[in-house]
């Protein structure tokens, strides 16, 4: 008697939460995707996904964009979803080495992703193995305007030296060649990554952010020497206004040129620019002897260590992965698809961007924050900034990230 | 003998009722008190000697965090802004003191000016620095823009490391010298009115009044003042927060900002290295939350 009623007791509990389980299969997902763009573009791929897989229902839910970036850490250990966006390179380090996120090179190798999905490959492969699916990326270069260039007079260049020299001009004009905004620190990072890129290479400026080259090192010196050049030419309160704020700048005709994300193409026709007006063009060559690299954050899909639902998730990640889910995705996102099959929407920009990092054969760069381990990342970008404003102090700066990096080594 | 057994029991009894009470009282009380005060405060001097990104496995390091602080030249910004900070936010007591004085008269509609002195303090800390933010916002900021008509070249104050812990402590007056002016008021109407008639009678007027009748009797007001203006100081977070990140390059960091930053921030995954500071200003704040409790525990027994 005793025993029936337990076991009816049990039949009733499971009775209330089996139809989760047994009826549908669930996947949650937890997604930075906050913005509008993202968040069309979520709202697509999952709608497509459950079409193609009916028994399997997607929940999501949706961060704010900056307080995704530090709610993922509970999230992982406390409540782990079965899938988590976050980002390529060093920036999945942390995650990775405490166990935090599941190993999925067996979609990588049954899906041919080594092949398909080359491009980022590297930047998702930490001890041999791989630990997300990217799906999207965008290219950074310069961004200008070209009714300022009309009217000084100048031609856009590739050359470092013609660029400075049509810095020169802009100034007599009493227009910044080079605006950014640095409230938030990483802006300039661009900046420092391609002038680090141009003058030392890809392979040097890897090592760099890995830690394993001295930040009191010569070639470091070298780099900092260039962008000493163009301090003169940048606008001079970058560290008191937000990237959008330097967009006006370009757009107000106040500076010519903008080292930025093709995420801001977006802002810059907010504002009231267009392809007319608004130009695109890699950052300069400065040593013409070094393969051409470019920066491109990634965007990636992981899946936490306590997945509920492992086995969906990787199906999920293999429909990603795909070349015409990508395609799709970046349509509406307005960036880039990593799989090498996927086509490109016909944006100028997006054309322009994916014409760069095909042709990129020195290789391509995640950013600054994403290269570099995350207390390092902080402590450069503070840095940079504060080279911008006091480039007298260089020295004391370089010692200092050298401290920060020789902890973090031993 | 055999009498005794039967008195004691119940009166023990009642005493041990008696006595149990209070503690039953105050037990949810200190439950919540040790959990999320005491403990958490004992842990985070655990976790202060330990390397720990918050994620893996914790390594002891024994003093490595302390001794890293001590060599930590963004620790010691932070120390010195903390301190600018104390100096400066203690302006907002004579200062309340002042525009309540001013306030403490019977004119028609003196409550309306009352409540308009008031309103910064109710209005958020984040609405406050946004406001400021604009007001030294390049460009287009009202300070900048006078400063710029007066000199010919504006200065961005939030941008600039010499004038930024400034502009994000006058941000901090505002509502600040508000709080005091209330307490002040408060205290203003119990000053008893006979005792201003007394000293009026004998020839006292403005300063002399002020010092020697009215000040001593808002001893309790000021002293509340100084208390909460202090500990506001010290725990400076959200101003810094909004209005600057700790920039630029740092330079506006106050140790609460630095701890956030290192252990919880976007970058942050030293809890160990955060911990450490949080030990450390929770040492600073001892000293004065002591001082005030010394001093409280005085008056009370009357010395």
């Amino acid at each position: 008697m005793v025993h029936t009623k337990r076991g009816l007791l049990l039949a009733a509990l499971l009775a209330t939460t089996a139809p989760a389980f047994a009826q549908t299969r669930e996947l949650v997902m937890n997604t930075d995707a906050s913005d509008p763009a993202p968040k069309a573009a979520f709202e697509q791929l999952i709608a497509d996904f459950e079409a193609e897989y009916p028994d399997i229902k997607v929940k999501v839910n949706t961060f704010d964009h900056e307080g995704y970036k530090t709610a993922i850490r509970n999230f992982l250990t406390a409540d782990a979803p079965d899938l988590a966006n976050w980002y390529a390179g060093n920036r999945m380090a942390p995650f990775v080495e405490a166990n935090q996120f599941l190993d999925v090179s067996d979609v990588w190798a049954e899906n041919g992703l080594n092949e398909s999905l080359h491009s980022a490959a590297s930047a998702m492969t930490i001890d041999g193995k791989q630990w997300g699916i990217p799906y999207t990326y965008y290219q950074w270069g310069i961004y200008y305007n070209k009714d300022v260039y009309e009217q000084v007079g100048v031609e856009p260049t590739d050359n470092w030296e013609e660029f400075l020299a049509n810095c020169a001009k802009f100034q007599e004009a009493g227009i910044d060649c080079v605006t950014t905004g640095s409230k938030a620190l990483w802006p300039i990072a661009g900046i420092f990554d391609y002038l680090s890129l141009r003058t030392n290479g890809y392979d040097w400026h890897m090592q760099l952010t890995r830690g394993e080259i001295p930040w009191t090192d010569d070639k470091v010196k070298a780099v900092f020497a260039e962008w000493e050049k163009l301090l003169p030419y940048t606008s001079k309160n970058h560290a008191a206004i937000d990237w959008q704020d330097a967009v006006s700048n370009v757009v107000q005709g106040k500076a010519a040129n903008y080292v930025m994300g093709n995420f801001a193409a977006a802002t810059f026709k907010d504002g009231g620019m267009t392809n007319d007006t608004l130009g695109f063009m890699q950052f300069p060559t400065i040593n013409p002897d070094i393969p051409r690299a470019e920066e491109a954050p990634t965007d990636t899909i992981h899946i936490p260590a306590g997945a509920k639902n492992p086995e969906d998730a990787k199906l999920f990640l293999a429909y990603l992965a795909r070349a015409d889910v990508q395609t799709k995705m970046n349509e509406t996102l307005g960036q880039l698809p990593i799989n090498a099959d996927s086509t490109v929407g016909d944006d100028p920009y997006l054309q322009a961007g994916f014409e760069l990092l095909s042709t990129a054969e020195g290789g391509i760069a995640q950013f600054f924050d994403r290269d570099a381990s995350p207390e390092m990342a902080k402590a450069g970008m503070e840095g940079f900034q504060e080279f911008m404003v006091r480039p007298e102090r260089l020295d004391t700066i370089l010692e200092r990230l050298e401290r920060v990096r020789q902890r973090e080594a031993g | 003998m055999t009498a005794l057994p039967d008195i004691h029991p119940p009166k023990a009894r009642a005493r041990r009722r008696n006595s149990l009470t209070p503690w039953l009282f105050l037990a949810p009380g200190m439950l919540m008190f040790a959990v999320y005060v005491l403990i958490p405060i004992f842990q985070s001097v655990w976790v202060s000697f330990h390397d720990w990104d918050g994620l893996g496995p914790m390594r002891w390091i024994g003093l490595a965090n302390y001794s890293e602080l001590w060599w930590d030249d963004a620790f010691y910004t932070s120390l010195k802004n903390n301190v600018l900070w104390l100096a400066l936010y203690l302006l907002a007591v004579p200062l309340g003191l002042l525009i309540a004085l001013f306030l403490n008269q019977t004119v028609k509609g003196i409550r309306i000016y009352k409540s308009l002195f008031f309103f910064p303090f109710v209005i958020s800390q984040v609405v406050v620095g946004l406001i400021f933010s604009w007001f030294y916002a390049p460009g287009f900021g009202l300070l900048y823009v006078l400063i710029e008509w007066v000199t010919g070249t504006g200065v961005a104050i939030l941008a600039d490391e010499r004038y930024v812990t400034y502009g994000i402590i006058a941000a901090g007056l505002w509502p600040q010298i508000a709080y005091c002016m209330i307490l002040y008021l408060t205290g203003l109407n119990a000053v008893a009115p006979d005792q201003i008639e007394a000293a009026r009678l004998d020839g006292a007027k403005g300063w002399r009044m002020l010092w020697h009748v009215v000040l001593p009797q808002l001893r309790p007001a000021t002293f509340i003042a100084v208390v909460v203006t202090v500990i506001g100081a010290l725990r400076s977070f959200d101003l810094v927060s909004i209005m600057t990140s700790g920039g630029p390059f740092g330079s506006s960091r106050v140790l609460s900002y630095y701890m956030y930053e290192q252990a919880l921030s976007e970058y942050g995954y030293r809890m160990g290295y955060g911990a450490a500071i949080a030990v450390v200003l929770f040492a600073i704040m001892m000293i004065f939350i002591t001082g005030f409790i010394w001093k409280m525990w005085r008056d009370e027994r009357g010395l």
